[in-house]
């Protein structure tokens, strides 16, 4: 194996389309693991933390742009980010122990599509893309268009995600993201939601998007369940609404984590106690 | 496989290393460096027996290839006392007896330290999250809780 850590994304770009069998490395919490378990032997890692752009974050046309390489920590330590998107970070916070805070990334949270990555239904129900570099490019992509099913991302050979862009958060909106664990700590969702929405002056919503995660072989950006909520106060006919929108989304398998039964309820419940907290973000009332 | 070249800083101290380009940070640190007081529990992030700093922020030692320590501050147990004299979270858990094996306690250590750090003033719960990814199999949670609390207190009243 090789190691590389170029400092330009041009760099990188060259780098990986000569290397077919290259991995990107930022965080290392999911690479590291699947290479200590023999499960991949990648000929190169390509390890991209030495590339300025992707270790920073920075405001951008009034949203956020987070590099690849930036920590779920860093993410949490940033208090107008939190502000301003405190459900994708709530989210990316909840990913793993104190130490792989300090080095998992929402993007490599996203590029191993897994559909209970904990980060994702969050950047999904805020609108956010990604800027996808490659041998052809530079192109932006909306988050929830990554991952194509358990493991497997739409990006082609050569291209890897260079940062995310959480966009400009709107006056009167809030976000949230909940999951269910059988724990407090240190689990992965059985079941999963994220909503961001917004209101008007007398407490009317006026946009919103619902997802959920682990009920699908990718996270759900769910429309049908956001219409529940929209030209309504948010109120409590709207949350029942809301619920079975959700639940009737939900299409997940059982497993040893939970039954499909189980995880067709929770989607519901979940969804409803997200929206109650964006609401009230969004100074609703509640 | 032709080794990486690393020049680096542990506990403060200019080192550089020669290592295989997919050795980890922790295997580097056990069997080139010979500080042996990280261990290797799981080898997948999940037990925390591997802790070391890395600029500061604790992270497993063996999910990170030892080719990333470039240019790095590298923090690890054998940093934890000052020659003879203990930090007092170590004098701290030799008083509450807050280890049995061992095995755990560095990586606990390393990980308490850094919570001290960024709080002063933990609460038990707080304390408790920021320890979750440090598993102990002799079941000593309790006692490492209240060392940790303990020199907490102390070492508000000292500063």
């Amino acid at each position: 194996m090789q190691y590389l850590a170029p400092q330009t994304l041009d760099d990188a770009v060259k780098a990986l389309a000569s290397q077919p069998d290259a991995k990107v490395l930022a965080g290392g919490t999911d690479l590291l693991v699947r290479m200590r378990s023999d499960m991949i032997h990648p000929d190169v890692v390509l390890d991209i933390k030495r590339i300025d752009e992707t270790r920073r974050i920075t405001q951008e046309d009034g949203g956020w742009r987070i590099g690849a390489s930036v920590s779920a920590a860093e993410m949490g330590e940033n208090a107008a980010l939190v502000a301003d998107w405190p459900g994708v970070v709530e989210a990316a916070n909840l990913i793993g122990s104190t130490q792989i805070q300090g080095r998992c990334t929402i993007v490599g949270n996203l590029c191993n599509a897994s559909p209970a990555a904990d980060s994702v239904p969050a950047m999904v129900a805020a609108n956010a893309t990604v800027r996808v570099v490659g041998p052809e490019g530079t192109r932006d992509v909306p988050v929830q268009e990554i991952p194509v099913s358990p493991g497997k991302t739409s990006l082609k050979p050569g291209e890897f995600v260079a940062s995310v862009f959480l966009p400009p958060r709107p006056e009167r909106s809030g976000d949230a993201y909940l999951r269910f664990i059988p724990r407090t700590e240190m689990d992965i969702a059985v079941v999963s939601a994220g909503v961001a929405l917004q209101l008007d002056e007398g407490g009317t919503c006026t946009a919103a998007r619902v997802s959920l995660g682990a009920v699908a072989p990718t996270v759900l950006l769910v429309p049908e369940a956001a219409d529940t909520l929209i030209g309504t106060k948010v109120d409590e006919p709207a949350l029942e609404a809301l619920a079975k929108a959700a639940s009737a989304a939900a299409k997940p398998i059982a497993d040893k984590r939970g039954t499909v039964e189980y995880r067709v309820h929770v989607a519901g419940v979940l969804a409803r106690r997200a929206a109650v907290i964006a609401r009230n973000r969004a100074g609703g009332a509640s | 496989m032709s080794k990486v070249h690393v020049t680096t800083s542990i506990n403060g101290d200019p080192t550089e290393f020669l290592c295989e380009p997919d050795s980890t940070l922790l295997d580097v640190l056990r069997d080139e460096l010979g500080l042996t007081g990280s261990k290797e529990g799981c080898g997948t992030g999940d037990c925390g027996a591997c802790t070391v700093t890395i600029n500061g922020r604790v992270v497993c030692s063996c999910l990170v290839l030892g080719a990333e320590a470039e240019g790095a501050e590298i923090g690890t147990i054998e940093g934890m006392a000052e020659g003879d004299k203990l930090h007092p979270l170590q004098q701290k858990f030799i008083e509450h007896a807050a280890l049995q094996c061992g095995i755990c306690t560095p990586g606990i250590l390393v990980a308490a330290k850094s919570l001290l750090e960024h709080n002063p003033d933990p609460t038990e719960e707080e304390a408790r999250y920021w320890l979750a990814g440090n598993l102990c199999r002799c079941t000593g949670y309790d006692k490492i809780i209240r060392a940790v609390l303990a020199t907490a207190a102390d070492m508000r009243e000292a500063s």
